[in-house]
């Protein structure tokens, strides 16, 4: 991003994007100077393609032919809105937060159970009323500042939630924030997050992309969380049931303060075009961060994760362990930049890659990079790219188990050994029966 | 139970059976002994079916029936068992899960029912405990950090659930301390009956000791080159290959 392009001529999508923003702004409210500047931003950088280095294997100049409108909230009747929640359910024990086509509906969300010390409010009424402490978070720590997805969201977010975890409070039940799409035409959303949580608090958050049916929805969601010191989150995020024509951009941008513990979880099994980035920045010492991710793609499915980690203080450790399995001709993308500044000694910090190459056509691309600067760090990457192994499948198969029950065992096994991070048992439950799902269509196929 | 007839095997450009001629018959319990790289194991897997081997020619019939166009599934569920010399080690797969896979795998092949996990659970706690394999080692995962012995003792415990016509282990002993092998040879003892064969491959005199032989083979040079009784394995025990591999020369 820093080195200049050439000059060329804006695509389909950007003008449209572009025309979006000078139609909509009057609606889009608030903000509107932090709104127009990451604006301008987009039209310098316009949609990112192969030669900008972070988006060098999603081209999504290319990938992002026709950008779809934005849909008013109300467009979906209620009852058919809770329908179609119903199938991006995984936990039943958490408080939901509804977003339906980038609007937050509290009509949805079950406000009841939110636990005592946990407040959610309307981003776009936050930012409406200029409320300076939202505004102040809303970029983060200024990471991803020159990313064009991030500057779209800013751009366009139509609305999001601000939840805030008074310090102190251990979160009764988990927090389920679905970003659900109406479905139909193609449309898109931007939505925009902000969770805080106080200093030694504790919140188990989901964050759930999804559709009501299968349609080809675009949705850029961008998600700022602030974690104060002393404070646990455990997060998982997924994708659930979009179309194969559906874009699913996804911006976590995350600080950790001193001693705290972030989990980071995001399961994908099978959309469109996944691009997670994950921007997090460990600010305090003896804070741990843990992030991982698992994607099961088919046919031509395409998911990224793009990961910077920065190391700004010593004395904190990182693991980051992504697994992919690539049917077909889909392809997985792991990115995984840690950077270790120059204080920050006793770094502990390990990235791991693993892809599992079902279908001859299927492509896998990793890029793990380390910058350190500081002398005093132990920090290591591995990326392996293999495929089934046959002296393993012999073996099930002279105890009698078929072949394809053999690969399902180990591909399974595989899987697992990612899910196993996930703390919140029911969500692992739910996870490994649609890997479960997934593999069963896989052998009907 | 099983005949191997003429039996030529390549592996690329290299020959490694070499016209194999072996009988076993029901309820025989033959040993294989020869020198190493013979082709013993390379005999175990083409009979259990292993991809990557050429059958240039010759056939295996196990009960009258030629195996070598089925796949290892189908042997296995046709009775045929292999007791691994390097068992595969099976990360993330707990052993447990596996057994119950293959026990039902077999049991649907045959076109019975799949047991319930209670009689499931029941059987495999006997038949562990006989081989005094300890229940926390069935949650782990299949042969992971397993013990050289260890491992051994799972293949027999696979070999005691699923109750195959023909059981062939390769070299089973290796590996195992002095009690294992009483352990893993009582196990062998208890399967032994008249619908059941085994080819039991070994370097050594003493597994024979536990496991009475009816029949000893050598093998050298990708063929069998001597059969005779229990006493055939004291004489290579004193004499060694040397007679077997200059014979064939
Ligand atoms: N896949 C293969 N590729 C090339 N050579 C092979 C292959 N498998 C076996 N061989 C060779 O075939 C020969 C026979 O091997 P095999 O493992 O069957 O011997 P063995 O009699 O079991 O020996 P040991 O007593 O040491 O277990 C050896 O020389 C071995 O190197
Ligand atoms: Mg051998």
């Amino acid at each position: 991003m820093n080195k200049p392009l050439p000059i060329r001529t804006r695509t389909e999508a950007e003008e449209a994007l572009v025309a979006t923003f000078d139609s909509a702004s009057s609606n889009l409210r608030g903000a509107s100077d932090l709104r127009a500047a990451a604006m301008a931003r987009f039209v310098k950088s316009g949609l990112p393609d192969r030669r900008v280095e972070s988006w060098h294997y999603t081209d999504l100049r290319s990938i992002l032919r026709r950008a779809a409108p934005v849909r008013p909230g109300d467009f979906m009747p209620v009852e058919r809105a809770r329908a179609g929640l119903a199938s991006a359910e995984a936990q039943t024990h958490a408080a939901r937060i509804v977003m339906l086509d980038g609007i937050y509906r509290p009509d949805l969300s079950d406000l009841a159970l939110l636990p005592a010390g946990v407040t959610v409010a309307s981003l776009a009424d936050a930012l409406a009323e200029g409320d300076a402490e939202a505004l102040g978070a809303l970029t983060g720590e200024g990471q991803g500042a020159d990313d064009p997805v991030v500057s779209l969201n800013t751009a366009l977010m139509q609305d999001g939630v601000i939840v805030r975890v008074a310090a102190g409070v251990e979160a009764a039940r988990p927090i389920a924030i679905a970003n659900i799409m109406s479905g139909g035409a193609p449309h898109a959303a931007f939505v925009r997050s902000l969770v805080m949580v106080g200093d030694g608090a504790k919140l188990r958050l989901t964050e759930t992309t999804a559709a009501c049916d299968e349609s080809e929805t675009q949705v850029n969601e961008a998600l700022v969380l602030r974690i104060g010191d002393n404070a646990r989150v455990d997060y998982v995020s997924r994708v659930v049931r979009q179309g194969a024509g559906a874009i699913s951009l996804h911006t976590l941008l995350a600080t950790l303060g001193a001693g705290s513990e972030f989990n980071g979880f995001s399961f994908n099994p099978g959309v469109g075009v996944d691009r997670r980035q994950m921007f997090v920045r460990l600010n305090g010492r003896n804070s741990t961060l843990n992030l991982g991710g698992l994607s099961l793609l088919r046919g031509r499915q395409h998911a990224d994760s793009t990961l910077v980690v920065d190391h700004a203080v010593p004395d904190c450790r990182s693991r980051e362990f992504f697994r992919y399995i690539l049917d077909d001709e889909s392809t997985g993308v792991f990115q995984g930049k840690v950077v270790v500044r120059q204080h920050a000694q006793k770094t502990d910090g390990a990235m791991k890659s693993q892809a599992i190459m079902l279908g001859d056509g299927a492509s896998m691309n990793n890029k793990p990079e380390l910058e350190i600067f500081a002398d005093d760090v132990v920090c290591g990457h591995g990326a392996t790219v293999g495929q089934l192994d046959d002296d393993q499948i012999f073996y099930l198969q002279a105890r009698g188990i078929p072949k394809p029950e053999a690969e399902s065992l180990l591909l399974e096994a595989f899987a697992y050994e990612a899910l196993e991070l996930i703390a919140d048992e029911q969500l692992r439950a739910r996870f490994i029966e649609q890997t479960g799902e997934w593999l069963a269509a896989r052998g009907a196929a | 139970m099983l005949e191997v007839r003429n039996l030529h095997v390549s592996v690329g450009d290299r020959k490694i059976l070499d016209g194999l001629n072996l009988t076993v018959k029901d309820g025989e319990v033959a040993a294989i002994m020869g020198p190493n790289g013979t082709g013993k194991s390379t005999l175990s897997y083409v009979i259990a079916g292993r991809d990557g081997y050429d059958v240039t020619e010759g056939e295996v019939l196990v009960d009258g029936v030629n195996i070598l166009d089925m796949d290892a599934t189908e042997r296995a569920n046709a009775g045929v068992f292999l007791a691994f010399q390097y068992p595969m080690e099976i990360p993330g797969v707990a052993t447990m899960t596996f057994l119950k896979a293959a026990l039902n795998a077999q049991a649907r092949a045959r076109g019975g029912k799949e047991l319930q996990t209670p009689d499931f659970m029941k059987k495999v706690r006997e038949a562990s405990q006989k081989l005094q394999i300890p229940q926390d080692m069935l949650k782990r995962a299949l042969n992971v950090g397993f013990s050289g012995g260890e491992k051994k003792r799972m293949e027999i415990l696979q070999m005691a659930l699923l109750q195959p016509k023909l059981a062939i282990l390769d070299e089973t002993d290796s590996g195992l301390d002095i009690d294992a092998l009483r352990i893993v040879a009582d196990g062998v003892n208890a399967l032994r009956a008249q619908e059941r064969s085994f080819l039991v491959i070994t370097h050594y005199q003493r597994l024979l000791d536990y496991i009475k032989p009816d029949t000893v083979h050598v093998m050298a040079r990708g063929r069998i080159a001597k059969t005779g009784g229990p006493e055939l394995a004291h004489e290579l025990e004193k004499t060694g290959y040397a007679g077997f591999v200059g014979e064939a020369a």
